[in-house]
């Protein structure tokens, strides 16, 4: 952590911009109210951008393509206003729940911010906004709680989480290129501290950051679905009963392509697939309407009865 | 002239007098020069775009509407002298300036998807079926600049994408469809078309049917406007013209 980071006290009650994204208002909804209910249980309250735009969907990498980074920067714009209407104070942290999303608006963050003529590009083509000052801080979620302390998550737990087993699953969008990385982009922990601090069994594989197929779900179902056979099977081999991740695409290729895995290969034994936010909600025992396991595809609800975390 | 609470509206008034009721030219004080595409013309200063166009010998059979507003069919693009923005308004609604360059847009050619509400399923699915294009916003905000009623255009096509239909209802509720958010847009979406899916799918779904139009539907139903429309139907085109011209006009 470098010293400028510092200076944003993380205080009991802070209130922190939160980017959404399309993903988080549809498919996953499960993640955003559990996210939401498990930051405010550690005290922080993540407070909605009151205008919000696509990130950009996917950072673009051709140097002369400026018009596919506006949509990011307008978003970075936003936390400006928010300060300035005192919706949060002083407040320069931006946070992202879907991996998508934080790396595409922190690389449009970066490349603007080592770009100052890029920045005025984008600022001139934007002359209804207030100019963008360079001055916003994009964050993962993970990166939140890390900052929020390991400790206070393990103090926060109400529900003993020993009896699962699960296997923490990165993808790539959190730690690729490193420029971004919110950790170690070849060997993270982050996810796995959290999950140890929530008192669950870490199974590792050295499958928690091999490709899930990403946007090739759109064009070839039964590609994706190899994919998370291979990740599913060598979680189950090493003893995992479940996954947790915290990337929507990721939950969605590991999650809901298990019904083209089956078709495939019939005797595959289902793998529910967690956002880590749904493990934080049941383990700080949070009101049961935040966990939304209903919008899971593989239904969890079976094993963590049979650990009796849920009332049967 | 009498001193008023308006005196620019009655200025105005004044002025497209020259052109509705045919002042002598040499009676008109103020005279600019507008460029019609490309063409240089005088006319009296302070018309509507529409009617230095009526003026400079132009005669509207499209492009032209209800002359108030709010029919969305006088969609004229422009630039201002000295100034390098393209522009655009209903040319009903724009004063004319002098050194303006201008054209009008009688249509936005675009596609409008054939869907039965009935059979279509209520979420973020069916906006992309029938405009995937939307898809490829870039949040470029050009849509918004372009939108002679001031609505935030690109904020309803940013809600249509992830599926929020009180949103696009509410923030596409005053389109009057001239299209030129759709003209201007680089990512070639039909954003008032999808406006209009979108508060079709969000009436259809959320907002009940309601009571006034269940009566009505319930009299037509009964046949009690059956005589007064057989009435018209049988009507010759003479008759209905003079019932067209006799009939009750609602004061304003």
């Amino acid at each position: 952590m470098n010293a400028e980071k510092n200076l944003d006290l993380l205080l009991d009650g802070s209130k922190i911009p939160y980017f959404p994204g399309c993903t988080l208002k549809t498919t996953a909804r499960n993640f955003e109210n559990s996210a939401i209910a498990s930051a405010r249980a550690l005290g922080i309250e993540l407070v909605e951008l009151p205008r919000w735009n696509c990130c950009g969907t996917v950072f673009s990498l051709s140097a002369d393509d400026l018009i596919h980074h506006v949509a990011s920067v307008r978003n970075l714009i936003r936390v400006q206003e928010m300060n300035k209407q005192g919706i949060v104070t002083n407040e320069r942290r931006l946070v992202t729940l879907c991996s998508m999303c934080f790396n595409t608006l922190k690389r449009a963050n970066l490349r603007v911010h080592e770009n100052p003529e890029d920045m005025k590009k984008i600022n001139d083509l934007m002359y209804r906004e207030e100019d963008y000052q360079g001055h916003v801080e994009v964050l993962h979620f993970l990166e939140l709680v890390r900052d929020i302390g390991f400790g206070k998550v393990k103090r926060a737990v109400k529900k003993n989480l020993g009896e699962l087993k699960i296997a923490p699953y990165y993808g790539c969008m959190i730690l690729r290129p490193k420029e971004v990385s919110i950790d170690d982009p070849e060997s993270p922990t982050i996810l796995d501290d959290l999950i140890a601090a929530l008192g669950v069994q870490i199974v590792r594989t050295p499958y928690n950051k091999v490709c899930c197929g990403s946007y090739q779900t759109v064009q070839d179902k039964y590609m994706v679905a190899e994919l998370a056979h291979d990740i599913l099977s060598h979680a189950r081999k090493a003893g995992a009963e479940a996954i947790a991740t915290t990337c929507p695409l990721c939950a969605f290729n590991l999650d809901n392509r298990q019904k083209e895995v089956i078709e495939k290969y019939p005797d595959f034994e289902k793998m529910p697939v967690f956002y880590v936010t749904q493990l934080m909600a049941l383990a700080f025992d949070l009101d049961a309407k935040f966990y939304g396991f209903d919008q899971n595809f593989v239904d969890p609800v079976t094993l963590l009865k049979k650990k009796n975390l849920l009332k049967k | 002239m009498e001193e008023t609470k308006s005196p620019i509206m009655d200025r105005i008034a004044e002025a497209n007098k020259s052109a509705t009721t045919g002042i002598d030219a040499k009676d008109i004080k103020d005279w600019i020069t507008i460029y019609i595409m490309g063409r240089g013309y005088k006319v009296p200063a302070d018309l509507t775009i529409l009617a230095a166009m009526e003026y400079a010998g132009y005669k509207f059979v499209r492009s032209v509407g209800c002359r108030q507003g709010f029919c969305g069919a006088c969609a004229t693009v422009f630039r201002k002298k000295g100034d390098y923005k393209l522009q655009t308004d209903m040319a009903c609604q724009t004063r004319a300036d002098d050194g303006m360059y201008l054209v009008q847009i009688p249509f936005t050619p675009a596609e409008k998807a054939n869907y039965d509400l009935n059979k279509e399923t209520y979420g973020p699915a069916v906006l992309i079926k029938h405009y995937p294009e939307v898809a490829r916003c870039v949040s470029c905000n050009t849509c918004t600049k372009a939108c002679p009623q001031d609505l935030e255009v690109m904020d309803y096509i940013q809600a249509a994408l992830r599926g929020d239909f009180p949103a696009l209802a509410r923030d596409s509720f005053d389109c009057i469809q001239c299209g030129l958010c759709a003209m201007r847009c680089p990512a070639e979406i039909v954003q008032y078309h999808v406006g209009q899916l979108g508060r079709r799918m969000y009436g259809r779904n959320e907002l009940g049917v309601p009571e006034h139009l269940r009566k009505r539907v319930e009299e037509i139903g009964k046949g009690q406007f059956k005589r007064a429309l057989d009435t018209m139907i049988s009507c010759s085109n003479d008759e209905l013209r003079k019932k067209y011209t006799e009939r009750d006009i609602e004061p304003e």
